[in-house]
């Protein structure tokens, strides 16, 4: 249902997404996760007709989304961000605009249908400029889905709502993801845990993980993937890498690199640092690979974000850096 | 073409709904009842003097002056709004084309005024009924026609200045300057001949409704108007469009 190939845009000098590759199918709520900035609605856009990548290709429901413009966002719902509504039009005659817009046999009768839907059939006849949050927001997701369209794509959908509100929105949610296919993005690990059935993870403009919720839940509570660099002799390096405690796997790729992943929860690099010095070899280089999924959430949550855990690009050996204390004064 | 009308049925609603056009209406009407009591009162006192009647010239002068004034008010908000609140982009992403979306506006915003103008005609009509045998009805009639010629391709310019702006009050006062200009523009007096002269010359957009206001229907007039009304919503749809790229 939507096909995104090498998907690149630039807003002038500044490259807000790069490269993208992914998939969605029908009956599949796909989540993106994401950072502000990070590319999120500049993807949707994309993927609803508005405009156009830089390069790369996207098709949606088979029609590519700058040859076909019109068709592509004749089977799109979406919701933007700010959920933008006219403040001067009743609910009803803002979504019968919208079906009109879209060329509804019985418009009457369906916004009719999809108020029910969204329960606010007795809010019909009110100015939107007098609702609530709340109610704009299911306004908007009825306006998503007046003309019954295949995809659905909808920016932060739960954004603002206060909990109860945010219950009653991922019900429609899952509701209408069951027939289609629906895009959703969040900043809330629990929420794409809950709604999809997949999960992007997207950070300045590149996709860093896609997985399930249930992969990445596993993955959250942070084990690390490290890389160690030996020089000269490694007989028996591997061995001694694997009896450190906390060790879950160890790979070798070449003689003196070796990456080895921890348990979950443990930080084992002074350990094995310790461990390869102690046994006499040259330590060269101890870092790790990627940033740990769990860096990534940290990141994303809603409260203030810290810096990721992983700055040093080498271990520094103790002594070097009193030395250089010592300089400096 | 459907959507055209979807949209332009609704800008003209919506003008009966803001406050805006009231107002406008409201001192349109006033301003024009003021002068076309001046207007005849003079008339009178010259009837003393000559034997004509006023023509309806006392209620066109005004009008169009007054047209010319309260374009940029009409105009203002059509894309301006739209940007401001974010709701351009739900336009721009259901399955209209962005110059329906253009021409929809300004077919809405020419509706509502020719509605004004049909309310205007009261002052014809009484000025009708005052004097023997009658005023000049083919005046009228060209004065009116030009006058819709001139209408158009005004909201037109209005509609290219409001989607450059996100704020209702910079488009205002951005088209009032421009309607301005247009109405000011001449070659200066020491100029003796040219192309930019003539470019001068022909571009007045006042000077091409005087025929109209004598009555006589020049095609040169008309297809003046009908070009800088098909300019402004050309511009305006380009524009609309590049929106998409920002």
């Amino acid at each position: 249902m939507i096909r995104v190939e090498g998907l690149t845009k630039d807003y002038g000098a500044r490259r807000a997404i790069e490269n993208l590759n992914f998939n969605a199918e029908k009956g599949e709520i796909l989540g993106f996760l994401g950072p502000n900035g990070a590319g999120k609605t500049t993807t949707m856009r994309i993927l609803c007709g508005y405009m156009p990548p830089t390069s790369g290709k996207a098709e949606v429901s088979g029609f590519d989304v700058v040859e076909q413009s019109l068709e592509v966002r004749r089977r799109v719902g979406y919701l933007p961000e700010t959920v933008p509504l006219y403040p001067d039009m009743t609910v009803f005659e803002y979504l019968k605009y919208m079906g009109d817009l879209r060329h509804l046999k019985n418009v009457e009768d369906r916004v009719d249908e999809v108020l029910e839907m969204v329960s606010m059939t007795d809010r019909a006849d009110g100015y939107i400029s007098a609702l609530s949050k709340g109610l704009r927001q299911r306004v908007g997701i009825a306006q998503a889905l007046i003309h019954e369209p295949e995809v659905l794509i909808l920016d932060e959908p739960t954004l603002g709502l206060d909990p109860a509100q945010i219950i009653e929105a991922r019900n429609i949610i899952r509701e209408i993801g069951r027939e289609r296919t629906v895009l959703l993005s969040t900043h809330i690990l629990s929420e794409a845990q809950q709604l999809c059935n997949r999960v992007l993870i997207i950070n300045k403009g590149h996709i860093v993980v896609e997985d399930t919720p249930e992969h990445l839940q596993s993955h959250l509570a942070g084990s690390q993937k490290v890389l160690l660099k030996v020089n000269g002799d490694t007989d028996g390096l591997e061995t001694l890498v694997r009896n450190v405690p906390g060790i879950s796997q160890v790979t070798v790729h070449t003689v003196g690199e070796i990456e080895f992943e921890t348990v979950p929860g443990r930080d084992v690099r002074p350990d094995v640092a310790r461990a390869v010095v102690e046994a006499g070899f040259d330590l060269l280089e101890l870092h790790p690979i990627s940033l740990s999924l769990e860096d990534i959430f940290i990141e994303l949550t809603r409260e203030e974000p810290e810096p990721p855990a992983i700055s040093d690009a080498s271990l520094n050996l103790g002594e070097e850096q009193d030395d250089l204390d010592e300089v400096e004064d | 073409m459907r959507n055209i009308w979807t949209i332009a049925r609704r800008e003209y609603k919506l003008y009966f709904i803001s406050p805006v056009a009231y107002v406008v209406l409201f001192f349109f009407l006033v301003i024009l009842g003021w002068f076309f009591y001046q207007g005849l009162g003079s008339a009178i006192q010259q009837s003393y003097y000559q034997q004509s009647a006023p023509g309806v010239e006392i209620v066109i002068s005004p009008l169009v002056t007054l047209i010319l004034f309260t374009m940029p008010a009409i105009t203002m908000r059509l894309l301006a709004e739209e940007q401001r609140t974010g709701t351009l982009e739900l336009l721009l992403t259901a399955p209209v084309r962005d110059w329906e979306v253009v021409v929809g506006k300004w077919l809405g915003g020419f509706l509502f005024i020719l509605t004004m103008l049909a309310i205007t005609w009261v002052f014809p009509i009484v000025l009708n009924q005052l004097e023997k045998p009658g005023i000049d009805q083919g005046v009228l009639l060209s004065g009116y026609l030009g006058l819709a010629f001139m209408v158009a391709s005004l909201l037109a310019i209005g509609v290219v200045i409001s989607s450059l702006f996100a704020n209702q009050i910079a488009a205002f006062f951005v088209s009032l300057a421009v309607v301005l200009l247009l109405w000011f523009i001449r070659p200066p007096d020491s100029a003796t001949g040219g192309l930019w002269n003539d470019i001068l010359t022909n571009i007045n957009f006042v000077d091409h409704y005087l025929n109209f206001y004598r009555g006589i229907i020049d095609l040169k007039d008309i297809f003046y108007y009908l070009s800088l009304t098909a300019l402004g919503l050309y511009i305006g749809t380009v524009i609309v469009e590049a929106r998409r790229w920002r």
